[in-house]
């Protein structure tokens, strides 16, 4: 099938931008092809994952675009590295992957992109608006975008999420368009656990049963506490795309597709709808940890997705709370986070608690991506269904899943203690 | 028989039919053209020079990266024969060839053409302007 293709994307395969704009809609036209896209559209904004090293492919996609002087040409945002950028020194792994990652990482500030080095650019300055076209890959960041925020963008990955940037065109295709955004799945959560008091747990087990359920088809959810927060669906959005393939979930009276039920189905039946009990919830929870109560741990890591200023808001005073009396905690706490949080984080003067506390700060990066924990003796313990997804097979470790509250609760212990 | 050019190129090989879809990220091992997925029946087997016949594809947009990876160390496929249109494949395929110069046709084969493909011996893979053309060994 043809991509229809405006008189500027026809010139830049022509080459009248150059080298490096006519190689990346080569490839954005072959894209398009695949995924049958009858068209392109403008892009408003890019988010990059291609700054992750996975061999040398990786950097020569991108030292190929600079060679011929490729920038991009919409605002660009990347995601996570390899390395810390700004502390390098908690990089443990191989030396060699270490510095081309880092390579990778600065190509790609050379090619005009903003270093965010976050997976969660949506809780930055760079959010894009309701309804904005834009290319975006991590999974994360895409169904965090889509849902929460009502911009538009399909599950882009690697080279094609710079082809974007270079070009600032998307196909034209799926989640870009208002029918695709339907949702053809009911989840009702019928009862809530009374012993959890947040919603951080329950909107982890919301996201994992969809992730599980739903594949890649779109849920409707009925029935989150009132009290949840932008950081809870961040949570339930993240879990569901490691456990699924989510790229949209509704969630009624909180994302802004949803209003109601039928604005979130837009007027059509359900092929099906899940009943969640509040026991399921506790199953499916319960079932994101490898370890029983009480396992020793070796570390503690929060912030997978980075963690917002709001989440810090809500840590230090569980921090304080730990110090109070002379406590510290028996093992590593680390938290993952981007540098424009960090920096609102110093500007209110929570750095020093943060120190005083025994935090490892990590920017940049990840913990459960790369080597970054320095001891691995014992289980890790997270409030990330998404970590506690893919720790045991990135990092060949057992994981104990709690709220944030168990987390710092069982930082203090040096064992897995559960409310 | 006909197919659809989703990256061109040519190609002729040992068929190895993949018996579930496998995630190259996580799941092919770059330096050694292997599947490291330990839950893939067929984890072990060198991809190598083969021409992979699969369904469709599966997992992480990484897995482009991968494929890019394997085509430029020399450990890729020959030719991936396709029953579905796969986003993930074809741009691992693609920055393989224009970046390196080498060729790993990837087409998407008609239904019909399915029993005869996956029960050939070896498969000759031509991929230009479409349509390709896939033709049967001994």
């Amino acid at each position: 099938m043809t991509v229809e293709l405006s008189d500027r994307d026809r010139a830049m395969l022509a080459g009248a931008e150059g080298e490096a704009a006519r190689f990346a809609m080569n490839l954005m036209v072959r894209f398009a092809e695949a995924v049958e896209a009858p068209s392109l559209v403008d892009a408003e904004c890019a988010h990059i994952d291609g700054c992750l090293y996975h061999g040398q492919a990786s950097l020569d996609f991108v030292e190929h675009l600079l060679a011929f002087g490729g920038r991009v040409r919409v605002p660009t945002t990347l995601n996570v590295g390899s390395v810390d950028l700004i502390h390098p020194e908690l990089f443990i792994g191989d030396p060699g992957l270490g510095s081309a990652g880092a390579r990778l990482m600065r190509a790609h500030e050379e090619m005009g992109c903003i270093p965010s080095f976050t997976c969660a650019p949506y809780q930055t300055i760079h959010r894009p608006r309701f309804g904005a076209q834009i290319g975006w890959a991590e999974s994360n960041a895409i169904v965090f975008a889509n849902s929460v925020i009502g911009a538009r963008t399909e599950r882009y990955g690697d080279f094609i999420d710079l082809c974007c940037a270079v070009t600032g065109r998307v196909p034209y295709y799926g989640l870009h368009l208002t029918e695709n955004r339907r949702a053809t799945v009911v989840v009702e959560v019928e009862g809530l656990p009374p012993e959890w008091d947040a919603a951080g747990p329950v909107c982890v087990a919301v996201g994992h049963v969809i992730g599980r359920r739903c594949g890649d088809r779109i849920a409707a959810i009925v029935g989150l506490p009132a009290t949840t927060t932008e950081d809870d669906l961040k949570a339930l959005g993240a879990v569901g795309a490691s456990a699924g393939s989510v790229a949209l979930f509704h969630a009624v009276g909180l994302t802004p597709e949803a209003p109601t039920l039928e604005a979130a189905l837009q007027g059509g039946r359900p092929e099906e709808t899940i009943r969640l009990t509040a026991d399921d919830l506790r199953r499916t929870v319960r079932g994101l940890s490898t370890v029983p109560e009480g396992t020793r741990l070796s570390a503690v890591s929060l912030g997978t997705p980075h963690f917002s200023l709001a989440e810090f808001e809500r840590l230090m005073p569980l921090l304080d709370g730990l110090l109070s009396g002379g406590g510290r905690p028996a093992v590593d706490l680390y938290v993952n986070t981007g540098r424009e949080v960090m920096e609102e984080v110093r500007a209110r003067g929570w750095e020093d608690r943060l120190n005083a506390a025994g935090v490892t700060v990590v920017l940049d990066t990840c913990t459960y991506l790369t080597a970054i924990m320095r001891d691995l003796s014992g289980a890790v313990m997270t409030n990330s269904g998404k970590m506690a997804y893919y720790a045991p097979g990135n990092l060949d470790i057992e994981i104990a899943f709690g709220s944030l509250a168990d987390c710092v609760a069982s930082a203090r212990a040096g064992k897995v203690v559960l409310s | 028989m006909r197919a659809i050019t989703l990256v061109p190129g040519t190609a002729e090989g040992e068929v190895f039919v993949m018996a579930e879809p496998l995630s190259f990220w996580g799941g092919l091992d770059p330096a050694t053209g292997a599947i490291i997925d330990r839950w893939h029946p067929q984890c072990g087997t060198v991809l190598t020079g083969k021409v992979v016949v699969m369904e469709r594809g599966r997992g992480s947009s990484s897995g482009s990266s991968v494929l890019a990876e394997a085509i430029r160390a020399g450990t890729a496929p020959a030719a991936i024969v396709m029953l579905t249109r796969d986003a993930i494949v074809t741009l691992g395929a693609l920055v393989g060839r224009e970046l390196y110069g080498k060729d790993c046709p990837v087409v998407m084969a008609a239904a019909a053409d399915w029993p005869a493909l996956t029960a050939a011996g070896r498969l000759t893979v031509a991929a230009g302007a479409e349509p390709a053309e896939i033709e049967i060994g001994l």
